[in-house]
């Protein structure tokens, strides 16, 4: 069968080197291609090509990004770093959070999959990112997903979104994993390039954490899982780099994308092999592990032999194939999923092997590990690749993108919302709180959601329409973590210094409004051309606010994820910092709901608010606005509300984000199918719909609220009481303005996604 | 202390659920493993949720053939209680031990949501710590959740009584009559597609109804 397939050898190639090769269709440039000539001392072989190509993509170089990226390190102090067993660098940061149990979480892209391709993208992102948490050791607790699209009313966001939350569900469904939040965002930058995140939470005991290593001479590297066929080749190189094809044009704007070949995922495959691999763990066969995501095998072989202490040596034609005539170089680049590789002490080979067929798994040897510091690579006897393993995997090309502040920031900046025409008169004002409730961004993610299972596994305490996700972790103590992630691209783009740390304080604040204490930081940085000047200010910007809220508030980040050349056409998305932030609960019957609390509950407005409606929710939905600075960022607020809502006694809470005031009291008293009477503070429409951070509504029982006032007072918690919780079903009275009838509310926020998307 | 079996198939997804409701019930869980032909001296057994087989060829199709599955049928025949959830009901009907198919949700969507429930019929091994015609809340989570059958069939189970849950306040897949659950011809097997193992915490689900199905057997079948 592969006898007839041409192999370029070491010896060929060494005697061949003037071949012309393909290296700029495979997205490498003249000066890496003369690099990797240099290091090899020859002109590299297919395989050592296509592996140098995939694993030198900005997607798995991080090279216009690294320089950048440093700055985390920079900022995190020792004491940050006390409770974080892996960081940076690693398939998942891993964070102590006590009793013996570590917590792992990441969240990654797969944005542009799933524009060509919305069902398998969104699924294999989840795929990705649940092997990327089980390669730490960890068994995948719960999943969420922050999604973008463009104008909900756009038809072809009809195409991307039913798709997209289809896949994320069909796999995450299939897989046994709970999801417990997210966020679904729509704005038109996000129309030719949706972001589909996909983020993974897992848990393990701490002495049980794993990292991708290949060690000790005489070790097997063994492949298992699915096998090995055509698809998705090349999906890194081409598919996260160079979509910015149009920036060449001299029109602009039609982009000409390559369409690539999207991954199909197999979720069934996935879930025996997360058991599969959790009975190896537990039997401490598994030396080194590493999943097979982007870049395939390339990735996985180069990077567990250069961050061991030997080299390696594979045989290629051991790889089990699901095609035919496949080539060495188009094996080591297949990103076929549901594949993990593991190194294994020879004497536990025959154990590994029964617990694969076990599990059905197939599992093959396919080399060792050597004491070389080569990675060596050979085809049917001929060695088709020979290279130093850092220079693949970790010492890649590093660029110091050209960084600009982008001449239309100022005038973005001047552009203050202050002459929009703001509603006055009560019904105005009562006919703008209902256009906000159903607006697609403010509306109910119920459609969504429910095609999402939350239940499975029996651990999850919250989830959707909850401001954090939480699941317990520990059953016997009820030790358990929140996760929430947030952003506002449209504070971003006004300042994405500010606009990335108001994210980070908006998934602080979910975290801690469920009563939990956040402990860590992940993110998926999605911008778009780094070759544009004025995005890579925004990228350098953002990893500065992110970075320096980080140490403000005392928390690492972990680990993350950076997505370029997001445009739709040439013109770039709105810059979308995902932050996630981590929490831990001591005891998971402590948490706080999100809603408007139990009948006679006393509501409280905690935290300032101001005139602040630059890139708000409001300025958007009513105006089409977007100018002006937006929200002032306060940390120490941040911390001080998290530090309330953990000693206070209250009943419930939420998070005061877009769409202010308003939009929180529609949510929580929907939430608890319950309404209120309320007394609004100042100007009536600041009131409303200013989005000024730090501010939480909470609901507390009436025996209790002397000592919360008390313990307000006494943290200097700027607090404003707001009313009363009434009965249930009744009305959402706002004194002086008007009466909400729940029945009416409940209509406006929940018919507009099937309105839209059936 | 009763022992109930949970199977765990490649796929199965709710079977730590089924264990941890059996467990709060006060009865001991066993794990049954899908390939032994060993029901291991369980006195009933729980066929739980998930995606068998990855619900290739169709929903239960390949599971009803697992060496242990040879086991329950003739267990079940000779009446021992059988509670199949979900993908554990769609592999009993595969079986042959329930009548009826679950097909494609009319919607075309995965749905998961509370679901309020009318108990049916209390004289089966899994309800009768439920009173008649009690209301409770379970949720329901599937992709092929809609009872289908021969009229005729409908009409037999009708007749004998033998539908046990019925969606009250909206069905949330076209399932025939509103039907969530049925029951074989002497009660003790029992299929449903909503999750009575996931509301047995009002913590971690809508409440506590779900609990009952599993104090049911304990109580009134197992003394």
């Amino acid at each position: 069968m592969t006898a007839t397939v041409h192999v370029d050898s070491v010896t060929h190639a060494a005697s061949t080197p003037d071949v012309p090769q393909p290296y700029r269709e495979l997205g490498l440039k003249d000066d890496e291609y003369t690099r990797i000539r240099e290091i090899l001392g020859r002109r590299p072989t297919d395989a050592e090509l296509a592996m140098y190509s995939v694993m030198w993509s900005e997607h798995c170089s991080y090279k216009s990004s690294k320089v950048h990226l440093s700055y985390f390190g920079q900022t995190t102090t020792d004491e940050m770093r006390a409770s974080m067993l892996a960081g940076i660098g690693e398939n998942a940061g891993v964070v102590d959070i006590g009793d013996g149990w570590a917590v792992t979480f990441k969240v990654e892209s797969h944005n542009h999959p799933s524009y060509v391709e919305p069902y398998q993208g969104a699924a294999t992102g989840v795929g990705g990112i649940v092997r990327d948490i089980l390669a730490m050791g960890a068994r995948p607790l719960a999943v969420m997903d922050p999604l973008r699209f463009g104008a909900a009313d756009h038809p072809d966001t009809r195409r991307v979104l039913p798709g997209v939350v289809a896949g994320v569900g069909g796999y995450g469904n299939c897989l046994g994993l709970p999801n417990i939040g997210g966020e679904v965002v729509f704005d038109p930058s996000y129309q030719g390039n949706p972001l589909v995140n996909a983020l993974c939470v897992g848990a393990m005991r701490v002495e049980d954490l794993h990292l991708a290593h290949a060690s000790g001479t005489g070790n097997k590297v063994i492949l298992f899982g699915a096998r090995t066929g055509l698809d998705g080749i090349g999906g890194v190189s081409v598919l996260a780099s160079d979509t910015f094809a149009a920036s060449d044009s001299a029109e602009g704007g039609s982009g000409r994308k390559k369409l690539p070949s999207v991954q199909v995922g197999d979720p069934f495959t996935e879930k025996v092999l997360i058991e599969c691999c959790l009975e190896l763990f537990g039997a401490g066969l598994v030396v080194g592990i590493q999943d097979l995501g982007g870049a395939g095998l390339s990735c996985a072989t180069s990077e567990l032999a250069s961050a061991g202490d030997g080299g390696m040596h594979v045989e290629l034609d051991r790889v089990p194939l699901r095609a035919k005539g496949m080539t060495p170089a188009e094996i080591l680049s297949s990103e076929s999923q549901e594949r993990m590789c593991a190194v294994v002490r020879p004497s536990d080979v025959d154990a590994f092997m029964r617990v694969c067929a076990k599990w059905d798994v197939t599992a093959t040897e396919i080399g060792e590990v050597t004491d070389g510091d080569r990675l060596v690579i050979t085809w049917h006897g001929e060695t088709v690749l020979d290279v130093p393993p850092r220079t693949v995997a970790h010492e890649g090309p590093v660029y110091e993108r050209p960084v600009e502040r982008p001449t239309d920031q100022d005038a973005l900046l001047a552009d203050l919302p202050d002459t929009l025409p703001r509603p006055s008169t009560s019904d105005e004002l009562r006919a703008e709180i209902l256009r906000m409730a159903g607006s697609p961004n403010l509306a109910s993610r119920r459609w969504v959601t429910e095609q999402y299972d939350r239940y499975v596994r029996g651990g999850t305490v919250l989830a959707q329409p909850s401001d954090a996700g939480m699941i317990r972790i520990d059953e016997a103590t009820g030790r358990g973590v929140a996760v929430s992630c947030d952003c506002n691209g449209r504070f971003v783009r006004l300042d994405p210094y500010v606009g990335t740390q108001l994210a980070l304080a908006e998934a602080y604040r979910n975290v801690a409004v469920s009563g939990a204490r956040p402990v860590a930081v992940t993110n998926c940085l999605n911008f778009g051309s780094p070759e544009d000047p004025g995005v890579m200010w925004q990228f350098q910007q953002a990893v500065r606010g992110l970075a320096d809220g980080c140490a403000a508030l005392g928390i690492p980040v972990t680990g993350g994820n950076v997505s370029f050349y997001n445009q739709t056409g040439a013109t770039a998305i709105l810059p979308t910092p995902v932050v996630g932030v981590l929490g831990v609960i001591e005891d998971v019957r402590t948490r706080i709901r999100t809603g408007i609390g139990d009948s006679g509950d006393e509501l409280f407005l905690l935290g300032e608010t101001r005139d602040e409606l630059a890139g708000s929710e409001w300025a958007h939905v009513v105006h089409g606005h977007l100018g002006g600075r937006p929200p002032a960022v306060d940390l120490a607020a941040e911390q001080r509300l998290g530090e309330l809502l953990r000693a206070a006694r209250v009943s419930a809470a939420h998070d005061l984000s877009d769409g202010g005031l308003a939009q929180a009291l529609v949510e929580a008293c929907l939430i608890s199918g319950r309404g209120a009477e309320v007394t609004l503070p100042g100007d009536p429409f600041v009131a409303l719909f200013s989005e000024s951070s730090a501010r939480v509504l909470v609901a507390v029982p009436p025996t209790e609220a002397a000592a919360f006032t008390a313990l307000c007072q006494e943290q200097n918690q700027p607090t404003h009481r707001l009313g009363t919780v009434t009965e249930d079903n009744a009305l959402l009275h706002i004194d002086g303005l008007t009466d909400l009838p729940l029945d009416q509310l409940r209509t406006t926020w929940e018919a507009t996604l099937p309105a839209l998307f059936g | 202390m009763s022992r109930v079996g949970v199977i765990t198939f490649p796929g199965t997804l709710d079977d730590t659920d089924a264990a941890r409701a059996v467990r709060y019930a006060g009865a001991e869980p066993v794990a049954l493993w899908h390939g032994d032909a060993d029901l291991r001296g369980v006195d009933a057994v729980v066929v739980p949720g998930g995606f068998s087989y990855g619900d290739y060829l169709r929903a239960g199709a390949i599971a009803r053939f697992a060496p242990v599955m040879g086991e329950v049928v003739t267990a079940a025949r000779a009446g021992m209680p059988v509670l199949g959830i979900c993908n554990g009901f769609q592999i009993l009907c595969e079986a042959g031990l329930l009548p009826g198919a679950l097909v494609r949700n009319a919607g075309l969507h995965f749905v998961c949501r509370d679901q309020r429930l009318r108990v049916e019929r209390t004289s089966t091994a899994w309800t009768g710590d439920y009173a008649a015609g009690a209301e409770i809340v379970i949720p329901v989570k599937n992709m092929d959740g809609r009872f289908a059958a021969a009229s005729s069939t409908v009409d037999e189970l009708e007749g004998e009584g033998r539908v046990v849950f019925r969606y009250v306040d909206g069905n949330p897949n076209g399932s025939l009559g509103d039907i969530a659950g049925i029951c074989s011809a002497d009660g003790r097997i029992v299929g449903l597609m909503p999750h009575p193992e996931h509301a047995i915490d009002a913590l971690t689900g809508p409440g506590v109804d779900g609990l009952a199905m599993f104090t049911s057997v304990l109580g009134k079948v197992l003394t």
